[in-house]
C-alpha cells in the first residue's frame, strides 16, 4: 500500500469537470485507489464517490493506491490536485 | 375546435405550417413494476439498459462536440462517467441480489437514497450535479421500459411544442432540422429565442397556457413574424398563412439582395446599422445579413452556461475572435448583466428588476468586473471594441467605472499588455432617471446605448411576462419617444453619439421615429437586419421628423401605431403582409 496527504488548491474544489478528470485518471491504473478526507474512504473510480466527497479548496485529503502500480497511480492523482489544480487555473 | 389562437413573442421572421411535437422530457411517470421473475433476468436486462444508454450517451457526445460550447460536453461526460460509475453498478446488482427487487426499482430506490446524500453536501457547483446523475437515471428507466428516447424530432413538418427548452435540451434536438418552435416560457431574449433567430428557424415563445390545448399530432402553424400561435387551422386560415408565408420569403429574398447597400434616406442622412449577438454559432450572421459590426455583444451566456465564473482566458479568446471578425467595425461589448441570484445560486429576489444586477452587481463584485474588464482592454487590441455598461441609474456609478477602467490600464501597462488605450465607454440608457439627467450623463459617457425594452418596462411599470398587463407593454408609447428624444438631445448637445439596440430598431413601424429623432446607431438581430435597411433607404429626414412630431401629438401607443402603419403602407405597399399582423 502506498499513500500521500494532499491539499486541494484550485478555487471551486473538486466540483464535476475535475471529478470527471480524477475518475479517468484514476481508472488507467490497475491499483485499488481511494481517496480519504475526515476519515471517509471512496472510490477514487467512482464519480459519484468523489463527488460526494464534496472536497473544497483548502482542505486535505489522502491519496492511497494498493497494486502492482500503486506508487505510480498516487504520484499521478497528486500531480493533479496539486500542480495541475485540475487545468484550471 | 377549429382555429384556436394564442400570441407570443415573434422571434425569428418566418412562418411554418405542420404537426405539434410536444416535448416534455422531465416528469415522466413510470409503470409501477411486477414481481420479478428471475433474478438473472434483471440483472441482465438492467446490463442492456446500461449498455443502450451509454451509446445513447456516446452519440449525443459525439453531435455536441460540433457545437462551439464545451459544457454540454462535459456535462455529457459526466453521466458517462456515472453509467460506469462501480458504486453505481454494485449497489443496483446487489439490490436486485439480496433485496430481489426489479431492475427498475433497483434504479428508482438507488437514486432516492443518491439524492438524499447530494442534498447534504454544502457546495452547489457540487449538490446541482444530481440533476446529471436525475437525467441518466431517467435514460436508463426510460430504455428499461423499452420506450423509445431518441426522439426523432428531425422533419420540417414537426413543431416542437413545450413549456421551455434548456441549452442542453436545445442541443439535443437536432433543432437545425425542425419546422418551428412554440414555447411557453421565455423572452426575446431566451436562449431558444436567439438560437431559433440565428438558424432561421419560425418560433413563437412566451405563449401562455399552450400545452393544456394542444396535443401530439395537432395541426399547427407558427408565426415567428406576429408571433401567432394557431391550432386545428381550417383550410382557409391554412391558405392565407400559406399565401403570407410565401409573399413574406420573397419580399426577404428581395431585401437580401441588397443587404449590403447602406442605410441612407433618399436625402442624404446615413444610419449605421449593426447586429445584436450572444451565441457564437451567430457569428456567420454578422456578414450574412450586411450588418456593419456588432453594436450590442451580450455576455451573459458565458456565464450561465458554465459551471463557474468564466476566466480571463476563456473570454478573451471569444472576445479577441469577435473584434477580429468585424474589424475595422467597432464590436461593443455589454458588461455582465445578470441578477445576483443567477450568479451566486442565491434566493431570487422579490423584485429582480429593480434589484441587485448590471452594473449594481459589477460595482460590489468588483474581481468579477475586473476579470471581464481586463479580458475585454486586452481583446481589444485585436479591433474596434467598445464597452458597455447595463443597468446605469446614477452618474456616480459610470464615474466609478472610468476610475476602475483607468486602474485596469496602468495594470495592463505594466505588465507591458497592449490594448486601446481611447476605448469608448457608454451607457446603457434603461433607466428613466438617465433619460431625465441626460444632460449630466451625456458628460461623463463616450455614447449612449438606449436599451428600449428595459426603459419602456420601467416607465410604464408593466412587467412584459406578466398575462394580465402585457397588453400596456409597447415600446411605441409616446411616453417612451419623448424619454428617447431627451436622451438623444443631450447626448448630441455635448456632441456625443446614440444608439438604439432594444427590441424597436426591429420594429418596422417604428423605424421612421427613429430616423426623425437623427440616431446615429440602430442593432438589432442579424435576420431583421435586410428589411429595416430597405426601409431606411425609403424615407427621408424631412418626412421622418414631420412624422416624428404628429407621433409625439398622440395620446397612445396604439394611436401611434394606427398612425405610423397608415403612413408607411402608403409609401411601401409591399409591406402589407409584414406589418398588418404585427402587434408590437
Amino acid at each position: 500500500m502506498y499513500e500521500k496527504k494532499t491539499k486541494i488548491l484550485n478555487s471551486l474544489g473538486i466540483h464535476a469537470r475535475p471529478a470527471s478528470l480524477l475518475v479517468k485518471l484514476a481508472s488507467q491504473f490497475e491499483s485499488k485507489v481511494e481517496l480519504e478526507k475526515n476519515n471517509i474512504e471512496v472510490n477514487a473510480k467512482s464519480i459519484m464517490g468523489i463527488l460526494m466527497l464534496a472536497s473544497e479548496k483548502g482542505q486535505e485529503i489522502i491519496v492511497r493506491a494498493e497494486g502492482n502500480d500503486e506508487e505510480k497511480a498516487v504520484n499521478a492523482i497528486v500531480d493533479l490536485i496539486e500542480k495541475r489544480k485540475f487545468d484550471e487555473e | 375546435m377549429k382555429n384556436k389562437v394564442f400570441r407570443g413573442i415573434p422571434v425569428s421572421p418566418s412562418i411554418a405550417i405542420g404537426k405539434a411535437f410536444i416535448y416534455s422530457p422531465k416528469d415522466i411517470t413510470f409503470k409501477k413494476e411486477k414481481k420479478i421473475k428471475s433474478i438473472d433476468e434483471e440483472i441482465c436486462k438492467f446490463e442492456k439498459a446500461r449498455r443502450k444508454s451509454l451509446k445513447q450517451l456516446r452519440k449525443l457526445k459525439s453531435e455536441l462536440k460540433k457545437l462551439p460550447a464545451r459544457e454540454p460536453v462535459r456535462l455529457i461526460d459526466v453521466q458517462i462517467l456515472f453509467l460506469q460509475d462501480p458504486l453505481f453498478l454494485n449497489s443496483v446488482e446487489k439490490r436486485i441480489r439480496n433485496n430481489k427487487e426489479s431492475a427498475m426499482d433497483s434504479i428508482k430506490n438507488f437514486l432516492e437514497s443518491l439524492e438524499r446524500d447530494f442534498q447534504d453536501i454544502p457546495n452547489s457547483y457540487i449538490s446541482e450535479r444530481f440533476f446529471d446523475v436525475k437525467d441518466v437515471g431517467d435514460r436508463i428507466l426510460k430504455n428499461l421500459g423499452e420506450e423509445k428516447i431518441e426522439l426523432d424530432l428531425k422533419g420540417h413538418d414537426n413543431i416542437i411544442v413545450a413549456n421551455r427548452l434548456s441549452p442542453t435540451e436545445t442541443a439535443q434536438i437536432s433543432i437545425d432540422e425542425v419546422g418551428g418552435i412554440v414555447t411557453e416560457r421565455g423572452g426575446k431574449t431566451s436562449h431558444i429565442a436567439i438560437i431559433a433567430e440565428a438558424l432561421n428557424i419560425p418560433a413563437v415563445v412566451g405563449v401562455n397556457d399552450l400545452l393544456n390545448c394542444v396535443e401530439s399530432g395537432d395541426e399547427i402553424i407558427v408565426d415567428g413574424i406576429s408571433g401567432i400561435v394557431v391550432i386545428h387551422p381550417d383550410e382557409n386560415t391554412k391558405r392565407n398563412f400559406e399565401q403570407k408565408e410565401k409573399e413574406a420569403e420573397k419580399i426577404k429574398q428581395e431585401f437580401l439582395k441588397h443587404k449590403d447597400l447602406p442605410a441612407t434616406t433618399i436625402d442624404g442622412y446615413s444610419i449605421d446599422i449593426s447586429a445584436n449577438i450572444e451565441l457564437p454559432i451567430e457569428l456567420s450572421n454578422i456578414n450574412k445579413y450586411g450588418a456593419k459590426g456588432v453594436g450590442l455583444l451580450r455576455t451573459e451566456f458565458l456565464y450561465l452556461t458554465s459551471e463557474a465564473i468564466p476566466d480571463e482566458k476563456v473570454q478573451y479568446d471569444f472576445y479577441s475572435e469577435i473584434a477580429k471578425i468585424c474589424s475595422p467595425d467597432y464590436v461593443i461589448i455589454r458588461t455582465l448583466d445578470l441578477g445576483g441570484d443567477k450568479i451566486f445560486k442565491i434566493k431570487e429576489e422579490l423584485n429582480p428588476f429593480l434589484g441587485w444586477r448590471g452594473v449594481r452587481f459589477s460595482l460590489s463584485n468588483e474581481e468579477i468586473f475586473r476579470t471581464q474588464v481586463r479580458a475585454i482592454l486586452r481583446a481589444s487590441s485585436f479591433g474596434n471594441i467598445r464597452l458597455l455598461i447595463p443597468m446605469v441609474s446614477q452618474v456616480d456609478e459610470m464615474i466609478k467605472i472610468r476610475n476602475i477602467v483607468e486602474e485596469i490600464m496602468e495594470e495592463l501597462r505594466r505588465e507591458g499588455q497592449s490594448f486601446d488605450k481611447n476605448i469608448e465607454i457608454g451607457a446603457m440608457v434603461e433607466v428613466p432617471s438617465v433619460c431625465l439627467l441626460a444632460d449630466q450623463f451625456a458628460k461623463v459617457v463616450d455614447f449612449f446605448s438606449i436599451g428600449t425594452n428595459d426603459l419602456t418596462q420601467y416607465v410604464l411599470a408593466v412587467d412584459r411576462g406578466n398575462q394580465k398587463i402585457s397588453g400596456l407593454y409597447d415600446h411605441l408609447d409616446p411616453s417612451v419617444i419623448k424619454l428617447t428624444k431627451m436622451a438623444v438631445e443631450q447626448a448630441h448637445h455635448n456632441n456625443k453619439w446614440v444608439g438604439v439596440c432594444g427590441g424597436i430598431s426591429a420594429d418596422i413601424v417604428a423605424i421612421p421615429l427613429l430616423v426623425g429623432l437623427e440616431v446615429d446607431e440602430l442593432s438589432l438581430p442579424p435576420s431583421f437586419i435586410p428589411q429595416i435597411k430597405n426601409i431606411i433607404r425609403g424615407l427621408s429626414l424631412k418626412e421622418s421628423k414631420e412624422l416624428l412630431i404628429q407621433a409625439e401629438k398622440k395620446k397612445s401607443a396604439t394611436e401611434v401605431r394606427e398612425f405610423l402603419n397608415i403612413e408607411l403602407l402608403e409609401k411601401f405597399p409591399s409591406l402589407k403582409n409584414i406589418i398588418l399582423e404585427v402587434e408590437k
